[in-house]
């Protein structure tokens, strides 16, 4: 495991420092003068001699890369040109709206998404399970987007339910997790499908284990059989893709955010990238890949701890 | 007399054993119907528009729907319909050429990193994870804010960001097949590594991939939709479902039409591709089902 730890996270590494000299890399592949590029049509001379100083972007670009990692690793991402402030404090203002928005839609949608798998795999050919079967795959397939603008206009324009838009007050739990609900809905009905798709499926491959049927020959109560013994096996594949699963929720979050003009990561992406504002797009895209990459090695860890015929692939 | 059919199941056609599949899975012949009735509308757009789908007639704006547009019109009197037919051209156009460059792609690099030396699989395994290491959109996003909103932007991003997908597919089936005694008994004769790729590898990598490509559609097709939703995609006037959806969520209080107009072939296009793909990966490749799951 020690080993399997150690390589995980060495690749883990490797892979955030790639992406992040890709990102910056960037600046240089576009055409153009980088100063320009970074700071966008508002660029003033003064502005454009600051940034050159913070980021050396005259020197070779290695150095300037290196420098930039320096940076990075003591938490500096850079500064928003227009608002002067550090674009790490901008970016963990905002994370925690988006954090909750993430926890919540993953939650409802394994309650529901991993009892509906293994329903479906228990009675198998049954209408519930055909059901469960095209329902799964009409929600992975249909856009998020589409099902976060259907749900304001079904929701909150028609039906005037649930608020429209917006985070909620600051500190009335209620009204925040009002604003919440329609949002999670939305990024996380495609997450029940494919829960539940991905439950059915590892759930019939361990009811047909050995020890399953032993358990069965020893009488055991179905439930026990298979709440207790193949549900616990059939989890593990969930528990990797999870990981995963949170780079796409990031995706759904972002359009999840504008739709419902939520605060949150996306959303400032979003604004910056409207704006030209490139150090705050790129030092938050930098932090949510670094995020992404963190998720799906710790689920990655997790899953080799449950299971060590895992660590063998790496 | 009664003509038994006695050929063994293995051999009959591709195409029958489609024929007989479609027949007994009802979703897939809804997908086909949906597939055939979008990429129709897609290549005989110009013919069926009622309405040129860039005409602005500010007197006839934000109608409801009616004998004469049936989808009413947008906040510039256009006709959604007619726009929403002209949008399938343009959700298939991206689709079709970024999946053609990135399956191309994925399927030579994949190939190399599945054939060549340990050395070089390594590099480009590296390669396809840190890529695959950033949220499409927020890659799209980073990308477009340097090199500025367009359709091709949108084909540069997807080109990119599919590449791993397919050369990681292509590299497995190359890693399984190296070692098969065929390829063994070509290279004992003394073929080249580009006659054992060419002309015995990719035949039978090929296949699973067009499925996976093929199954990438609806993924395209979002993806598009979305980022000229956000306004970061096709550029005014052009229509696209995306830039129809952005044109409704303005005006969601008053004029729903709008945005139903923009989701609802969204919906069926995915929902047709996906549901078609899945089908004709159970024909042709059964064993990528657990691959893509």
């Amino acid at each position: 495991m020690t080993y399997y730890l150690i390589k995980r996270l060495g690749v883990a590494a490797i892979t955030v420092v790639l992406a992040v000299s890709l990102l910056y890399g960037m600046i240089h592949a576009v055409p153009g003068d980088p100063l320009s590029v970074i700071l966008g049509p508002r660029a003033t001379p003064e502005m454009k001699a600051e940034l050159n100083k913070r980021m050396g972007l005259d020197k070779p670009f290695v150095i300037q890369l290196g420098t930039f990692f320096v940076n990075v690793l003591q938490g500096d991402l850079g500064i928003d040109v227009f608002s002067e402030k550090s674009v790490s404090e901008i970016f963990f203002g905002q994370l925690p709206f988006t954090v909750s928005l993430i926890f919540l839609a993953i939650g409802w949608s394994a309650l529901l998404g991993i009892p509906l798998g293994c329903y479906s795999a228990v009675r198998r050919n049954t209408l519930i399970d055909k059901l469960t079967g095209v329902f799964s795959v009409g929600t992975i397939a249909i856009p998020s987007f589409v099902v976060a603008l259907y749900s304001l206009l079904i929701f909150a324009v028609w039906l005037k339910w649930l608020p429209a838009i917006g985070a909620g007050k600051e500190g009335d739990f209620m009204d925040r997790l009002s604003h919440l609900l329609l949002p999670s809905f939305a990024v996380g009905l495609g997450w029940v499908g494919y829960l539940a798709r991905l439950v059915r499926a590892s759930m019939l491959e361990v009811l047909g284990e050995n020890h399953i049927r032993t358990a069965r020959a020893f009488g055991l109560k179905e439930s026990t059989i298979v709440l207790g013994y193949a549900l616990r096996l059939a989890i593990l594949p969930t528990v990797a893709l999870l990981g995963v699963g949170i780079g796409n929720m990031l995706s759904g979050a972002v359009f999840a955010e504008i739709v419902f003009a939520r605060p949150g990561v996306g959303k400032l992406i979003y604004d910056s990238v409207i704006t030209r504002n490139y150090p705050l797009v790129m030092g938050s895209v930098i932090m949510t890949t670094i995020l992404f990459v963190l998720f799906t090695t710790v689920a990655d860890l997790i899953s080799a701890f449950l299971d060590p015929r895992i660590r063998e692939n790496l | 007399m009664n003509e038994v059919n006695t050929k063994p199941l293995k051999e009959r056609s591709a195409t029958r054993n489609l024929v007989s599949h479609l027949m007994k899975d009802r979703l897939a012949i809804i997908g086909l119907i949906l597939v055939i009735l979008v990429t129709s509308s897609a290549i005989l757009a110009p013919m069926i528009v009622p309405h040129n789908p860039n005409k602005i007639n500010v007197r006839n704006r934000l109608k409801g729907p009616s004998v004469e547009n049936w989808l009413g019109t947008d906040q510039l009197g256009r006709d959604v319909f007619s726009r929403v037919i002209v949008g399938s051209r343009i959700a298939l156009q991206v689709a079709l050429v970024s999946i053609a460059i990135a399956g191309s792609c994925g399927l030579l690099l994949g190939m190399m990193a599945g054939y060549g030396s340990k050395k070089l699989d390594g590099i480009l395994i590296i390669l396809f994870d840190t890529i695959r290491s950033f949220p499409t959109i927020m890659f799209a996003l980073a990308v477009v804010t340097l090199v500025g909103p367009s359709l091709n932007t949108i084909i540069l991003v997807v080109i990119v960001t599919s590449i791993p997908v397919y050369g990681r597919i292509v590299r497995t089936q190359t890693q399984a097949l190296k070692h098969n005694e065929f390829i063994l008994a070509e290279k004992a004769m003394g073929a080249s590594k580009l006659r054992i790729l060419g002309v015995h590898i990719l035949p039978n990598v090929i296949g699973p991939l067009l499925i996976i490509a093929s199954m990438d559609i609806p993924v395209v097709v979002t993806i598009e939709a979305g980022l000229s939703f956000l306004g970061l995609g096709v550029r005014p006037p052009t229509a696209s479902w995306g830039s129809i959806l952005n044109d409704g969520y303005a005006f969601i209080r008053n004029t729903p039409w709008l945005v139903i107009a923009g989701g609802a072939p969204l919906i069926l296009t995915t929902l047709g591709f996906t549901f078609f793909g899945e089908a004709l990966r159970d024909v042709f490749d059964p064993k990528l089902r657990q691959e893509v799951l």
